[in-house]
Parts: C-alpha cells; sequence; structure tokens
C-alpha cells in the first residue's frame, strides 16, 4: 500500500460524506414539494406528461396499488427491451450489422436491465447496435428510478401520521426522471467527453497502428450511455469490459469522476431519510455504518491487491497483483473501485475481479452477500439497510425492555416476518443455485477457473444477479444457457423479493401510531446503533455465507500462501 | 392491473422519447463543443489514422516501446481480460512467457527489475499505459533500435510522462502510442 | 400468606425430578413441533442416532464412538431445553394446584324467591343469588348485594387479615374461594362456571406456554427463520463440499446445523415467558393475559393515583402555628389534648407531632375526670374538657362558629389569613381553640409523601416513563404535592371523564398508559388504559375492567409490574443477542473441522488450536448444549433490570451479552476441547 493509494481512498471517502448533505437536500425539495432551481423548465413539462399518459398526480396509492404500478412498468419496460433485443438487425443504426440476441441472452439480459443488476452476458461493443444500446439506456434512466421510489414510498411509511397511502408512483417516477435523472445524465455527458470519451453515431474506426495491419476500434455514443449507468448505479457498460475499456474511462480522472457520480445519489439518500424522519442524525449514523463497513473493505482489498500474488513473486518478479488491472488506475484506485461497484452496488469495473486476490475478491462478494446494503444503488441500499436497522432493533431492542421500535413505529411479528423474507431469499438464491450449479454438468461447464477460484465464480454471480449488482468473475461462461436463466431468476428473485416486503412494511407501518421517543426509547441515532448495525449486518452475512466463502476464496487464500495451485501442476 | 399496464406503457413511450432526445441533445452538444473527443480523440501520423490515445495497440517489435501484455490482443471492437484466478496455473504460465519474452528482448534486466505491468494482462486488453518504470526499462534497447541516445530517449519518456492525477489517484504512466508517435518523430527528424 | 407465598418458597429442588420426567415426556414429536428450532435438533438427534447405529453394523468403531457421542449430546440440548421448560412450567403449577386447593366441591345456598336451596356451586349461574355466612366458602365470584362481612381472602391472596366486603360500597366484589368469618351477606353471582376469576387464574397459569404474547411471536418468527437459513446454509454446504473434492458426513453436518440454529433462546424462550408470569405472581399480581406483562414493560405513561399510591393516604399534622401572643408550645398541648379522643388517622398524627416536637406525652388515663370528645362528621371537632377548661381543635368553620357561640375571640384576620395560606399550599388547617383564650393556633395538615417514592419516580423518569398524578384536590394543591413527589404531570380535579379523556389523548399521541384503579367509576378508564391494575379490593365492574388484578390492593406495585414486563423483555434480548453471537466460535470451531480434509491450508481458522477435527466438534456440540441448562437460572429469575435510560441499558447489555456471546463460546469450546482431549473421548489426530 502507498501513501497516495491511501490518501486517494480517504479523500473519496470524505468527499462522498461532503455530497451526502446537498444531495439529501435537493433530494428532499424534489420529492417533498419544495422548490429547485429546475422548476420553471419542468413544471410544465411535467404536467404535459401527465395529461399524455392520463396519470392523476393527486391520486394516493396504497402499498399495494403502488407495488402494481411499479411492477406493471417493469414488465412492460421487460418486454420492450425484449422485443428490441429479438429484433435489433431489422432496425436502423446498425452500421456493424449486428445479429438478433437469441431468447436466453434477450431473457437474461432484458431482465438485468429492468431490474438496475445489468449483469451483461455480452459484450456490448461487439452485440448491441446503436438502437439496442439505447433502449438499454432507456431500461438505465428508468430502473434506478424504480428503487428510488421504493425507498420513498417506504420513508413515507414510516412519517405520514395519517392515511395508509405510500404516495403515487408515476409522479415518483416522472420527478425524478425530469427532475434528477436527465439533468445530471446531459452534464455527466459532457463531463465525460471532455474527460475523452466518443459520443456519435459513427461506424467503428479503421486505424492502421504503427506496426503495421488495421486496428477497428469501437465508437458510440458511449458517454451518453456511460452517464445514466453510472449515475444510476446501473452499471451495464458501453463495452465488454465497461470502466475498465479506456474509452468509457479514459483516465484516473474519469473514473473518480464517475465514483463520486455513482455515490452520490444513495449517500444522499441517507441524508434525505434523515430529513424526512426529522431527524438528520437517524441518516448520517446510517451513512456512518456504511462509509465504515465500506472503507474497512476497500482497505482489507487494497492491502490484499498491493501484497500482489506470492506465485507470481516466486518467479522473481516484485510488486503488487496487476492481472486484471489498467495502469492508469494502478492497485489502489482498481480496489477503491472494485469495492465501490460492489458496495455502491454499480456492478461496473475498472479491473477484472475474476483476477483478484481471494481475499481481494472476497471482499466484493461479501459486500454483495450481505445485502448490497453498503451504502447500495439508488433507494435499494437504503432500503436493505433498513431492514437490517428493523431487524438490528428487534434483536437488540428487546434488550432495553420495550417493544423495539424504529422511528416511533413498533416493530412487531409482521415487520420482523418480512425483514426475515428479505433476508432469506438471497440465501436461498446465493446457496441455492450455487450448489445447483456445481454438483450440475450445465453448470460446471461454465467455470473458467479451476479449484476454490470455480466456486468463488459461481458464488458471485448468483451473489451479484440476486443483489442486482451486475459486476461478475469475468471468466464464468455467462451467456451459457444453464446461467441465463438462473441468473436471471436470481436478479428477479432479487429484485421483488426485496421490494414486495419493504413495501409491505411500510404498509403496515403506516398504520401504527408513531410512538414519540423518550429516554426508555432504543436510541437508532447514536453511535452504538451504528456498531449495532455493522455487528448485524457482518455476522448476520458473514454467518450465512461462512462456508461458502471458506471453500471458496479463503481456502485459496491459505493455499495461494501455502504455494499451491489448482489444476494441473504446482 | 389492466389500468396500470395501460399507463405504464404510454409513460414508457413518452420516456423512450425523452431518452432519444437526450441522446441527441448530448451527442450534438458533444460534437459541436468538443469534437476530437468525442469522435474518440484519434491521433493521426502524416494525416493516417494510427490509432485512438485511449486505446492501446500491439507494440512487441524492439524499436517500439512495448505495451502490456492483452488478453485481447488490442482487439479494439472486443475488450477482455485473460480472467485468470490467481491460483490458476495458465497465469503463471503466461507470467512466465510474458517475462521470458521481455527478458530475451531486453538482455541485461534481471527479472526482479521487470514492472508488474509488463508481465501481466490488463482489464480492458487495451490498455494504453504502461507505468514510467516499464518504459524507462526499455529505454537501452529502444533507443538503440532507433539509433538515438539514451539520454535523449529518456528525456521523451519523461516528457510524456503522466502523474498520479491530483497526485493521488493512478499510477504515474506513460501512453504507449503517443509515446511511440513522439519516438517515430524524433527518430525521423534525427534519421 | 398461604398460596400464593406458599408457591414462591416451593423449593426448586423438589421441582427437579418431576421436571426431568416431564423433560423425557416433551420428546413426543407433537409437542416439538410447536418450537421449530428444537424440533429441528431433535430430528437431527434422531438422524444422528441412526447414523450411529449404521457404523455400529458396519463394524466402524471409531465413527461410532464419535458419532454416539454427538447423538448424546443432541438428545441432551433437547433434553435440557425441555427440561428448562418444564422447571419454569412446575412453578406455575404448584401455583395452579394451590389456587385449585381453594376451589374445592363448594356447595351453595340459592336464593329463589326468598328460599333457600342448596346446589352445587358450579351449577350457579350469572345472576343467581346466594346467602353466604360466617363459616362458609363464598360459591363463586359476585357482588354483595346485601349485608357486610369479613372475608378471609387468603386462600387467593395469601393476605391472612380479613377484609370487609359491604353492599353498595366500592368494596362489593367477592371471589369464589374465599371465606366469610363474620355475618350473612346476599352474593348476586357475576360469573358462569368456568369463568370465574379462579378458573382464570389456573387456565391462565396452566396455558402460559401455549399462549403466546405479541414479542414472543415475532421472536418466533425470526428464530424460525434463522433456523431455515441455516438449515439451507447446511444442506447447500454438502453439495459445494462435494465440488471441492470431499464428502462432509451428515452427523458433521447436523452438528454443525445445530450449533449455528439459535438453540440457547429457542431452548429457552416460553421459559422465560412462564417465569415472567411467575415472578408477577410473586408479587401477587395476577395479569388475565400474557400481552398484559408486555405492554406494560412498553408503558409510556403512568397514572397513579395520589392517595395511597404518591402520599400515605391520610393528611398529617406537620407544624403548629401559633395566633400572635400564643406560644407554640401552647398550641401543641392543647392541640395534643384535644386529639386524645380523635381516632381517626388526622387526629393520631397530631398526638404523635405534639409527641415529637415537644416531646409532650399524654394519655387518656393520665388524665382522670377529663371529658372527651370524640371526631365526629357532625361537629367536625374534637376536644376535651379538663380541668374546667373547654380545649377543641376542629375544622375552621365548626371551630368559629363553636367560638362564636361562646363569645370568644375566634382569631380574626390573623387566624384567617393563615387558613387561607395552609390550604393554598395544599394543606388542610385545623383550628385549635379553648374556651378561655379563644382561638389558639393552627395545625398544618398536609399529605404525606410515601418514604421513597420520589426515588421511584425518578428512576422510572429515567427509564422513560412520565408519571402522571391524580387527584380530586384543586389545582393549586395537587400543584404543591406533584412537585413535592417529582412527577412529570398531574391531573387536578379529576372525575372519571377527566380521566378518560387524559388516557385517551395520551394514546393519540401514540403513548402507551399504564393505571390503577378500585371503584366502579375507574372502570372506563381502566378499560381503556393499555395497562390497567384493578385492586383485588375493588368492585367486580374495576376487576372486569382490567387486565391485572393486584391480590394486595397495594396501588405502588404498578412500578414493580413496569419493571417485571421490561425484564421479560430484556431477559428475550439478551438471550437472543447471546445466541447468535455464540455462532461465530461455534464456526471457528466446526469449518475448519469440516474443511480442513479438502483444503488442509484451512487449518489457520482454527484459531482456538482444538485438537482434532472430531475434538472439535464434539467440543462445540457440548458447548451448545450445556449452555442451555447453565442458563436456566437466568432464563428463570430474569436478567437484572435498573431503571437507566435506555441508551446505558443498550449499552451495559450489549457489552454483557453480545461481546460476552462472542468471547464466551471461544473460551467454553477451548477447555472443552481440553477435557475431551484429556480424557481421549475421541480419535485425537487428524
Amino acid at each position: 500500500m502507498t501513501i497516495p493509494g491511501i490518501l486517494g481512498i480517504l479523500v473519496f471517502t470524505a468527499a462522498a460524506v461532503a455530497i451526502a448533505k446537498p444531495v439529501g437536500l435537493y433530494l428532499y425539495a424534489v420529492f417533498n414539494g419544495g422548490r429547485t432551481w429546475l422548476d420553471p423548465v419542468m413544471r410544465p413539462l411535467e404536467k404535459r406528461i401527465y395529461r399524455w399518459t392520463g396519470v392523476n398526480p393527486a391520486q394516493e396509492m396504497r402499498w399495494t396499488q403502488y407495488f402494481l404500478a411499479l411492477l406493471a412498468f417493469n414488465v412492460v419496460g421487460f418486454v420492450f427491451l425484449y422485443i428490441f433485443l429479438r429484433i435489433q438487425a431489422g432496425l436502423p443504426f446498425n452500421p456493424q450489422h449486428l445479429k438478433d440476441l437469441g431468447p436466453h441472452l434477450s431473457f437474461n439480459t432484458a431482465v438485468s436491465f429492468m431490474t438496475n443488476t445489468n449483469w451483461q452476458a455480452y459484450g456490448g461493443e461487439f452485440t448491441m447496435s446503436y438502437v439496442s444500446q439505447t433502449m438499454l439506456v432507456v431500461q438505465q434512466v428508468l430502473s434506478p428510478i424504480t428503487g428510488l421510489a421504493m425507498v420513498v414510498a417506504f420513508i413515507r411509511g414510516f412519517t405520514r401520521k395519517s392515511g395508509n397511502s405510500l404516495g403515487n408512483f408515476w409522479v415518483d417516477l416522472v420527478r425524478a426522471v425530469l427532475w434528477i435523472m436527465l439533468p445530471v445524465s446531459v452534464i455527466s455527458t459532457l463531463v465525460l467527453v471532455a474527460l475523452g470519451t466518443p459520443q456519435n453515431w459513427m461506424p467503428y474506426v479503421t486505424a492502421h497502428p504503427l506496426q503495421g495491419g488495421t486496428q477497428s476500434i469501437a465508437q458510440g455514443p458511449v458517454a451518453s450511455m456511460t452517464a445514466p449507468m453510472q449515475f444510476g448505479d446501473n452499471g451495464g457498460g458501453y463495452f465488454n469490459m465497461n470502466a475498465g475499456q479506456p474509452y468509457e474511462a479514459a483516465s484516473a480522472a474519469s473514473l473518480m469522476f464517475q465514483s463520486l457520480l455513482g455515490v452520490s445519489l444513495p449517500v444522499g439518500l441517507t441524508y434525505y431519510f434523515g430529513k424526512a424522519v426529522k431527524d438528520t442524525r437517524q441518516g448520517w449514523v446510517i451513512l456512518g455504518a456504511m462509509v465504515a463497513m465500506f472503507l474497512g473493505g476497500t482497505f482489507v482489498t487494497y492491502h490484499a491487491e498491493a501484497a500482489g500474488n506470492p506465485l507470481i513473486h516466486r518467479l522473481g518478479l516484485k510488486g503488487p497483483n496487476m492481472e486484471g488491472k489498467e495502469v492508469r488506475f494502478g492497485p489502489a484506485l482498481s480496489s477503491l473501485f472494485e469495492t465501490l461497484t460492489t458496495a455502491v452496488s454499480w456492478g461496473s469495473t475498472a479491473a477484472a475481479n475474476d483476477s483478484l486476490m481471494p481475499i481481494g475478491g472476497m471482499v466484493p462478494l461479501f459486500n454483495m452477500m450481505s445485502g448490497e446494503v453498503i451504502i447500495g444503488a439508488w433507494g435499494v441500499g437504503l432500503l436493505g439497510m433498513l431492514s437490517f436497522a428493523i431487524l438490528a432493533v428487534f434483536l437488540a431492542g428487546l434488550m432495553v425492555g420495550r417493544t423495539p421500535e424504529y422511528l416511533g413505529k413498533k416493530i412487531q411479528s409482521f415487520e420482523v416476518k418480512m425483514a426475515v423474507l428479505a433476508m432469506i431469499v438471497p440465501t436461498f438464491v446465493i446457496l441455492g443455485f450455487t450448489a445447483w450449479a456445481v454438483s450440475s454438468k450445465g453448470g460446471q461447464a461454465g467455470i473458467y477457473n479451476p479449484g476454490p477460484h470455480g466456486l468463488s465464480e459461481v458464488l458471485y454471480a448468483y451473489s451479484s444477479g440476486v443483489g442486482n449488482n451486475g459486476s461478475a468473475f469475468g471468466g464464468l461462461g455467462a451467456a451459457l444457457p444453464f446461467y441465463t436463466w438462473t441468473v436471471g431468476l436470481a436478479m428477479l428473485f432479487g429484485r421483488f423479493a426485496m421490494y414486495i416486503p419493504a413495501l409491505a412494511i411500510a404498509g403496515s407501518v403506516i398504520n401504527k401510531k408513531t410512538v414519540p421517543p423518550s429516554a426508555g426509547t432504543f436510541p437508532t441515532n447514536t453511535w452504538l446503533f451504528g456498531v449495532l448495525l455493522i455487528g448485524t449486518v457482518v455476522i448476520v452475512g458473514a454467518l450465512v455465507f461462512f462456508p461458502a466463502l471458506a471453500l471458496g476464496p479463503l481456502a485459496e487464500h491459505f493455499a495461494l500462501w501455502a504455494g499451491h495451485v489448482f489444476g494441473g501442476g504446482s | 392491473m389492466i389500468r396500470h399496464l395501460w399507463t405504464a406503457t404510454r409513460m414508457l413511450i413518452l420516456m423512450v422519447v425523452l431518452v432519444l432526445v437526450y441522446q441527441a441533445v448530448t451527442t450534438g452538444l458533444a460534437q459541436s463543443l468538443m469534437p476530437y473527443q468525442a469522435n474518440g480523440s484519434l491521433v493521426r501520423l502524416h494525416g493516417r489514422v494510427v490509432g485512438a490515445a485511449p486505446i492501446g495497440q500491439t507494440f512487441n517489435t524492439a524499436k517500439f516501446f512495448w505495451s502490456r501484455p492483452s488478453a485481447a490482443s488490442y482487439n479494439a471492437a472486443a475488450s477482455a481480460a485473460s480472467n485468470y484466478g490467481p491460483t490458476n496455473p495458465a497465469l503463471l504460465k503466461e507470467v512466465k512467457t510474458n517475462l521470458a519474452a521481455f527478458l530475451k528482448a531486453n538482455p541485461g534486466v534481471k527479472p526482479s527489475q521487470v514492472p508488474m505491468d509488463m508481465v501481466t494482462s490488463s482489464d480492458s486488453g487495451l490498455d494504453p499505459d504502461i507505468t514510467v518504470a516499464s518504459a524507462m526499462i526499455q529505454v537501452p534497447r529502444v533507443a538503440a533500435a532507433n539509433h538515438l541516445s539514451v539520454s535523449a530517449v529518456r528525456a521523451l519518456v519523461q516528457s510524456q510522462e503522466v502523474g498520479r492525477w491530483l497526485g493521488m489517484y493512478g499510477l504515474p504512466h506513460v501512453n504507449v502510442l503517443r509515446l511511440n508517435v513522439a519516438l517515430v518523430k524524433l527518430a525521423s527528424r534525427n534519421g | 400468606m398461604a398460596a400464593q407465598i406458599e408457591v414462591g418458597r416451593v423449593h426448586q429442588e423438589s421441582l427437579v425430578g418431576p421436571s426431568i420426567r416431564e423433560a423425557f415426556r416433551k420428546l413426543k414429536p407433537s409437542w416439538m413441533a410447536h418450537n421449530p428450532v428444537m424440533f429441528v435438533v431433535e430430528i437431527g438427534s434422531v438422524l444422528t442416532t441412526l447414523d450411529a447405529i449404521r457404523y455400529l453394523a458396519l463394524g466402524d468403531s471409531r465413527s461410532f464412538a464419535f458419532v454416539l457421542q454427538i447423538a448424546i449430546w443432541l438428545w441432551l440440548t433437547v433434553l435440557f431445553a425441555n427440561f428448562g421448560e418444564a422447571m419454569a412450567e412446575g412453578r406455575g403449577q404448584a401455583q395452579a394446584a394451590a389456587l385449585r386447593g381453594a376451589r374445592t366441591d363448594t356447595m351453595a345456598n340459592r336464593l329463589v324467591d326468598g328460599q333457600t336451596t342448596v346446589v352445587a356451586a358450579t351449577a350457579l349461574r350469572k345472576g343467581d343469588r346466594v346467602v353466604v355466612s360466617a363459616g362458609e366458602v363464598i360459591p363463586s365470584d359476585g357482588t354483595v348485594v346485601e349485608g357486610a362481612a369479613a372475608v378471609d381472602e387468603s386462600a387467593i391472596t395469601g393476605e391472612s387479615a380479613p377484609v370487609i366486603r359491604a353492599s353498595g360500597t366500592d368494596v362489593d366484589a367477592v371471589t369464589g374461594g374465599t371465606r366469610v368469618i363474620s355475618d350473612r351477606i346476599v352474593v348476586e353471582i357475576t360469573a358462569n362456571p368456568g369463568e370465574t376469576f379462579l378458573d382464570r387464574m389456573i387456565a391462565l397459569i396452566e396455558n402460559a406456554v401455549r399462549r403466546k404474547t405479541p414479542n414472543e411471536i415475532a421472536l418466533a418468527i425470526l428464530l424460525a427463520g434463522l433456523t431455515l437459513i441455516f438449515l439451507v446454509v447446511v444442506l447447500s454446504t454438502e453439495p459445494l463440499a462435494v465440488y471441492s473434492g470431499h464428502s462432509v458426513s451428515l452427523t458433521i453436518l447436523i452438528a454443525l446445523l445445530v450449533c449455528l440454529a439459535p438453540t440457547t433462546i429457542g431452548g429457552l424462550m416460553s421459559a422465560i415467558g412462564i417465569a415472567g408470569m411467575n415472578r408477577l405472581m410473586q408479587h401477587n399480581v395476577l395479569a388475565l393475559s400474557g400481552r398484559a406483562i408486555e405492554a406494560a414493560g412498553d408503558v409510556n405513561s403512568i397514572l397513579l393515583d395520589k392517595t395511597g399510591t404518591l402520599t400515605v393516604g391520610n393528611r398529617m399534622a406537620t407544624e403548629f402555628l401559633p395566633v400572635d401572643g400564643v406560644d407554640q408550645k401552647v398550641v401543641a398541648e392543647a392541640a395534643l389534648l384535644s386529639s386524645l379522643a380523635d381516632e381517626t388517622p388526622e387526629g393520631r398524627s397530631v398526638v404523635r407531632l405534639a409527641g415529637e416536637q415537644y416531646h409532650l406525652t399524654r394519655d387518656r388515663e393520665s388524665l382522670p375526670g377529663a371529658e372527651f370528645q370524640g371526631f365526629t362528621a357532625q361537629t367536625r371537632m374534637s376536644g376535651v374538657d379538663v380541668e374546667g377548661r373547654q380545649i377543641r381543635k376542629g375544622a375552621p368553620d365548626a371551630v368559629r362558629a363553636y367560638l362564636d357561640a361562646a363569645q370568644k375571640p375566634n382569631g380574626g384576620r390573623q387566624l384567617e389569613a393563615m387558613v387561607t395560606a395552609i390550604g393554598r399550599q395544599g394543606g388542610t388547617p385545623l383550628v385549635v381553640a379553648d374556651d378561655r383564650h379563644g382561638a389558639l393556633g393552627v395545625i398544618h395538615l398536609k399529605d404525606v409523601v410515601k418514604p421513597g417514592i420520589r426515588q421511584r419516580l425518578s428512576d422510572l423518569k429515567k427509564a422513560g416513563i412520565k408519571t402522571v398524578m391524580i387527584t380530586g384536590d384543586n389545582r393549586v394543591t395537587a400543584e404543591t404535592i406533584a412537585r413535592e413527589v417529582g412527577v412529570d404531570e398531574f391531573l387536578a380535579e379529576a372525575t372519571p371523564e377527566k380521566k378518560l379523556e387524559y388516557i385517551k389523548r395520551e394514546q393519540s399521541e401514540g403513548y402507551l398508559v399504564a393505571m390503577v384503579g378500585d371503584g366502579t367509576n375507574d372502570a372506563p378508564a381502566l378499560a381503556q388504559a393499555d395497562v390497567a391494575v384493578a385492586m383485588s379490593s375493588g368492585t367486580q365492574a374495576a376487576r372486569e375492567a382490567g387486565n391485572m388484578v393486584d391480590l394486595d390492593s397495594n396501588p405502588t406495585k404498578l412500578l414493580d409490574i413496569v419493571e417485571i414486563g421490561k425484564q421479560i423483555l430484556i431477559t428475550r434480548g439478551a438471550m437472543t443477542t447471546f445466541s447468535i453471537a455464540n455462532d461465530v466460535a461455534k464456526y471457528f470451531a466446526i469449518i475448519p473441522a469440516m474443511f480442513v480434509p479438502i483444503f488442509p491450508g484451512l487449518e489457520a481458522l482454527n484459531i482456538m488450536h482444538l485438537t482434532s477435527p472430531e475434538s472439535a466438534v464434539l467440543s462445540a456440540v457440548i458447548f451448545n448444549a450445556i449452555i442451555i441448562p447453565l442458563l436456566i437460572p437466568l432464563a428463570l429469575r430474569g436478567v437484572s433490570y435498573k431503571p437507566v435510560s435506555a441508551t446505558t441499558l443498550l449499552r451495559n447489555n450489549l457489552l454483557i451479552y453480545g461481546l460476552g456471546g462472542l468471547a464466551l463460546p471461544f473460551v467454553g469450546i477451548k477447555l472443552i476441547d481440553l477435557l475431551v482431549t484429556a480424557l481421549h473421548l475421541v480419535v485425537l489426530h487428524g
């Protein structure tokens, strides 16, 4: 580890915390009826959209209605995208004459982008036409907003004093698109272009390298996809290697900009949450717990990567693990980005996760297994963390001698049931599908690396799917039908098993009276609660996946340092 | 539910239109404000497009500074990593091969002097950069092959050096294409 | 104190034998199924036992010995949990048995059209009238509609002093199973057979296990969920291990599952609840539902009657105030003399005060020939005629009337001012006068705060509970006393309507309200309150409106009830946290043991340096089993509760049960491993 490397990680973290408040305040203005500088432009447009789509913005929805609207929007989005992928060859803006996608891959990709996972079983530059990339952008604009709407509705459940409705999904959607997603995307696109990302609709350029021959260089509207992809924590890169591909992130500056862009809304949401519940410390404690876990993970990864591969050192070489890393990023920034990609759940990668050191790869894996709550993507991260908070409150809350309360709402059997459900599904999906994959021919066929690392690949795939992350241990044969379908299902389970219980909790607590806090109330705005929350996330996450992690990264780690390789010769 | 589906369809169509407008606006702005970057930061030499600055290409002959090993063979229409795990024998084999090739091309260099980036594949397979150390260690070979003085080539490398961003982010590096273009220019001036 | 206290003293040892038998009886799967966590353990025990038999049949003695030991410890885990539950139930059943003794086959004299017929108590229905005479047992619950009697309620309350029950008063409720000692009363029956107080009490104790409180249900869901998750973890471990090159034996997988499942809390949960209810009963409080006990832990506001709860209930003399020109001692002496015949608590307090302040000790015998006048509601004065001097003490207007009639100085403006001042401070003035000088001075009577009550109220405040004093006094008086005892709020000139309204307002703000009441007019407020403690001495209406009955009729007990409610929740929370924190160490014991044959490098995870895989697994299983009986006393006693803020409480409990739960098993498993090694219980090399 180097001083600039450590400093860089700390400075980034400080910057992320610093933007929480301004972003949170802006979100509060957008969703809680404040004024913003965009109002003169967007208000008329907003009204017109409601008129065109027949939405009555004053109509409030109960949690079931809210969910059905959200589900309908996702279903329609899925169908549209699926159709476009199947017929792209016949559509314009396809200068490379790329073929239609098959049904497996189309299903997997449509689910992937609808669920904000952006798992890519394909390589963008050699699979997707410009029209298809644009249709992917549509989901990259919309799918994070579904998550955002969810958490906004969830918070309403805890804060509204009367009624049993959680707001209007269409209004939340439209406001998020007009006030947040599109303006930020436009500005970010221009910043990215300035930092070296192309934005054109040309055919691929044929260059004549100095050493002779030709080089076909992929082109396209890269910046305008990368901006919402990164801002919305989608992660589906324009190119196969995503942010590692130099057009997508041409410099450390560009990658840092994208990182800050990706982390901005999720950290802002924690402040928004505090403001909405009228106790900003509630939000800071959540953010504090998230940042603490994030920093811990980052330094573990960075330490592992900086230490390098002892097997390679045996050849007389020195230095960090550079396999699968880009020079302009180096080990520190790569470690930071790979931890972020799973912590904030954006899923784009700037280094090959499959080639990370075992412990370096275990951190991203753990970030996803623990439910993508260590900051997390738009809404869903905070939502997951709040579910953990409910569990933590319930586990330890009894210890203060009262029925556990969170934000003044009693946590009773229904809430516990839903929070447990939200916790059970990822476990079932990750461990169940992994067990199936490693014991079936179809699953084994996709495993690329031998030994325990192969198990890590499979674990990573389902963790990424269920966590709606999208990053991968890239060696896995993700395009095989076995994985397109099982990972596709994992993505669906992950998304909706998270949504339904969370909305159900919101729908349940909104009917409960708010108990004003007193000295006897379990305090959820103190550092002590932050520690408890971390303990719950780490223990519950680690406890469940410890055996799997032992057989995967841990086994590989100890073997590696004992000088073993797997799969022939040592 | 049917009502929601109908609303959703209308809403989605509207959103698609919004995204199309977004694509058009951003492309227009980018093309008019920053045409060089927007069109791929292409590098020309004697009027010919020799590559794109951010995209690496193969350099493995004696007279050029080598770029990193690539799992994609620098196919800029299909980025790829090796995806070798750290305990995969294939990784060790790859590193051994790369190391042997590098040592052979750069006589007198000891394995411990070879920077890690010269023997390992990048993430994208299109890494345009190598560390400054990797460039420096190639200077004697490149200088000899181009009939240039070691000091001139070293100065060339130094002129191309890009430091850490804000002094913290990334590794100090040189862009291999830019360096080699500069090298070609220098060699042709001297030759 | 018969039944209750006797039960309280039931020696734990005497319950051990039956509880062990009961623990085995509870192994029945139909019984175990109500507790998913322990049911999983039982299934695991059966499977390992079968596995052991298989090894025996195969002649693999090494594996047989190991698997058999695991099987034994798994069975013990189940038995220990059952034993804990049986112990708690045993205590309850002893109580129920004692109560059942009171519900003997009583006969009743049913009154129909003025004629009595003897019928069995069980034949009585609501609305029947029965006659109960001295020496007879009251056949069922009812209201006294005619007459008054002294009743011995010791069968239920354990209090041997008889109580008066009279028609048309606030103490007209009688309970079946109690005995009339004097007089004869007519009782209108208010409960059908099986619905009486006694019946409900017995049923409650016996059903305590089956009826879960809301928090218990939520916790049970969480525990079942965790068990299910760990089941999936263990089931998926096998294919993962096979993929990695080596299968893991069934017994070790089951051992892992049992160690991970929250058996400690799962095994002790019902014991905690039953024990809590028992503790409440030892305080002579009868909760009519477990829900009410839990709600007691949750209350935010407590409504306390001033009189009897916060103050001793009677006004006491605290000061002698002379008018100008009279010595204070003269006032004291006159007050003393005039109060010798005053048998009211106020009168006695005057005598006591005079003794304390001036060492004046007189009694009636020391004044031969004196003519005493006791205090009556008509005269509102007491006094004495001694040595030709008439001394009187009483209500200001009564004494003034007396002095005016005797044409003596009535103290004029000055006395008037003194009387008013006392009234304003919430006190009661009594004027002392004699027929020689006229008004001598004033006695200041005031409410005296019960000793220790201030501390308890400030404890409650620390625990975040708001205390509200209810009084019929006017605002000024109420405020004075409120300040003195340190309540947060007070409700002056309280009427039943005002109480009800206050409770509703508090509840609409989300607060849970607890109150104590006894009279019929308390019934609406009691019915509205979340925790409503009715005095056993109160009316039937009050008793039915409340969800707890205090058999001692001691209103201060509400505070104990709140603490017990909190204690139950804390104990559950602490054990849950402890149970889950334990899993970390168990993992570090079992995971290396499971996987070292596949990846020798994982030996690095054996941070406890346990001797061999087999000893590690066995030690973890043994620890998991014996922690249950070790914690039974804690489950029965409850985690100690001190009224402090939630933050402090959480910090302390997290430190003890969270961090302690992380650390303890590391030490425990290591020690057991040393023992297992020393005794060569398993094969000790890899």
